[in-house]
């Protein structure tokens, strides 16, 4: 779109209010209570496939969900708060629980936006470094999901894969930054430390397998019937309600919308150095979320070996003053994480901690769409739109 | 201030003259545009910005409190764990008027780097706002957490209660005199977990007579 497609300037027509787009709030109020009409079935807070304490109390016509109300907050740590009586150092700790999954790729938009406000670069070869990590954490998520999409419509042996595929790219996280779930090795100016001896040459071989694991997954579930009936034209998010809501990453790229923050956003990282592509499905569906992920992994599969041969050699650390004091000024920054736009809106007033730290997390929005997403669905479907959307608790609650 | 991106500089040309005089203020971060709207004309920019900007895509809603950070420690208790902030009341960019401030943020993925950063100020006795949800649908959950968080209130939002929180859950936590619970009923644990050394006061075994060895 641009801008000769916008209205022309003037009186704004009256709103038009998309009936189909608020079904849900009609009424949203769920009585919690049993109710002697429909049956409510709780699904959660325990439960396999909402990957962690998300509770979902639904409405059900027989098999149909009438209403759909998502409740949230079994894990909210409070960490908005807690940023302000933390020290910048201190805080890459606490926002490596936010996604869980891909800790490394939460750390660089804070980090980033440290660097901005102190008006710090880090040099060249530290941000290949974040980049290469940034990427692992992103096939780490992602092969997860694929395999465990698998087992959410019943096929045991995916999942398998993916929990094999994860532990190579942990492993590989694990010799840079001595932790496999949380990192906590970006600094603000750099990165801790250089890639051990044998390194590249082990990642290399990795990413070959993961390449080829992808061929795997893409024989043994995407070509499956049984999964293509499962997952095909159900749970469909139509582009501009996605957008509205918020939903991002592959989610909306699935839906045909071609935005990706690592290209589309304002520079970061050495994504502009690389020759790769952005992938989009026109569907919509759990398949196509399924899809497009697929193929995202072998793009950073891909990203990661182009890396490997072009990376610069020079020093890991900007000069950063001993006590890190960040000067007063309001900076946001975004980035593509693997479950989609992370961004921090940091307001500091010259401490060396933030004053107030909006965390604007993937999972958050892209699972406020569920009332209205799973209206109408059949129960089985439930848990295949929730695979599909992939979220982490700790994302959405924070 | 950084000069705003080139993307911004449009963006902010147009606000002007769809908005008039309903902005108050306006200034650069770091390349983006905050953009600080009347009170009455919450609702009228979004739709603004999401008809005529071509911002389709809603990032977040949020609140700021500007009210100095009351101490934690006390001064000299060697408790350096929480940072120092001022102690007077100072506005960030494009600057507010009182206590209370929402904050917005909304993107197009349509357009390059398009995205316009929204805020409007609330007096401290009348938190009231216009709800945004008939223009972004997925305001509704960010609204209800600022609703628990700072305790605005957003007129036309079909159904405000606790998104995190329980539902007999009082009081507002991102406000700045909210205290951290966690902080009043243990110290920071770097602080206290130490032995006293031999000899030194507080050490009980010294105290009773013991040999202290």
């Amino acid at each position: 779109m641009t801008t000769t497609d916008l209205p022309p300037p003037g009186e704004l027509p009256e709103i038009a209010v998309d009936p189909a787009a608020f079904r849900h709030l009609a009424d949203s109020q769920v009585n919690v209570e049993l109710d002697t009409g429909d049956m409510v079935l709780n699904i959660g807070p325990q439960h396999p496939a909402t990957h962690g304490t998300l509770r979902i109390v639904v409405r059900l016509d027989g098999e149909r969900v009438v209403s759909a109300d998502p409740i949230i907050g079994y894990m909210h740590r409070g960490y908005e708060k807690l940023t302000e009586f933390r020290t910048y150092p201190q805080i890459t700790t606490l926002i490596n629980r936010i996604d869980w999954l891909s800790s490394f790729a939460n750390e660089v938009p804070f980090i980033d936006a440290a660097e901005q406000l102190m008006a710090i670069e880090a040099p060249p070869r530290a941000q290949y470094l974040r980049t290469i990590l940034t990427e692992l954490s992103r096939i780490a998520t992602f092969v997860l999901f694929l395999g465990e999409m698998g087992l959410q419509v019943g096929a045991i042996t995916p999942a398998f894969y993916g929990f094999r595929d994860r532990e190579y790219v942990l492993n590989l996280i694990e010799a840079v930054t001595g932790g496999r779930f949380h990192p906590n090795f970006n600094r603000i100016g750099g990165i801790k430390d250089d890639l051990p001896w044998g390194w590249i040459s082990e990642c290399r071989g990795v990413m070959n397998k993961v390449l080829a694991s992808c061929d795997e997954f893409d024989d043994l579930v995407v070509g499956n019937p049984i999964f293509q009936k499962r997952t095909r034209s159900i749970g469909i998010i139509p582009r501009e309600l996605g957008a509205a809501y918020g939903v991002s990453g592959s989610n909306l790229r699935a839906s045909g919308v071609d935005w990706d923050l690592r290209r589309d956003g304002p520079k970061y990282l050495v994504y502009d150095e690389l020759d790769w592509q952005v992938w989009t499905h026109p569907d919509g569906d759990s398949f196509a979320r399924y899809w497009v992920r697929l193929q995202e992994t072998r793009e950073s599969a891909r990203m990661v070996l182009q890396m490997l041969d072009q990376m610069p050699s020079g020093p890991l650390m900007a000069k950063v003053p001993r006590i890190i004091k960040v000067p007063e000024g309001e900076v946001f920054v975004n980035t593509e994480n693997p479950l989609g736009e992370m961004g921090y809106y940091v307001i500091s007033k010259g401490a060396t901690g933030p004053f107030r730290t909006k965390i604007r997390s993937a999972s958050f929005s892209n699972v406020s769409i569920l009332p209205w997403l799973l209206r109408g669905v059949y129960v089985p479907d439930i848990v295949t739109i929730l695979a599909s959307l992939y979220f982490i608790l700790g994302d959405i609650d924070r | 201030m950084p000069a705003l991106r080139e993307q911004a500089a449009d963006a902010l040309a147009q606000l002007q003259a769809e908005l008039g005089d309903a902005i108050v203020e306006h200034a650069g971060a770091f390349g983006d545009v905050v953009v600080r709207v009347r009170r009455d004309a919450w609702r009228r920019s979004a739709r603004v910005c999401k008809e005529r900007l071509g911002c389709d895509y809603l990032s977040f809603i949020g609140g700021v409190d500007w009210m100095p950070t009351p101490a934690v420690a006390e001064e000299g208790s060697g408790d350096t764990s929480t940072p120092a902030q001022p102690k007077e009341q100072t506005y960030g960019t494009a600057g507010s008027e009182g206590r209370y401030q929402l904050l917005a943020l909304v993107e197009s993925t349509r357009r390059k780097s398009w995205r316009v950063i929204l805020k409007t100020d609330l007096p401290d006795d009348d938190l009231h706002a216009e709800s945004w949800v008939a223009v972004y649908p997925g305001a509704d959950w960010h609204e209800r957490e600022a609703w628990e968080m700072y305790g605005f209130v957003f007129d036309g939002h079909p159904s405000l209660r606790h998104l995190y929180l329980p539902s007999e859950f009082e009081g507002h936590p991102l406000r700045k005199d909210y205290p951290l619970l966690a902080r009043e009923v243990k110290p920071w644990p770097g602080l206290v977990d130490v032995e006293p050394m031999p000899g030194e006061p507080g050490d009980d075994d010294t105290e009773d007579g013991g040999e202290a060895t």
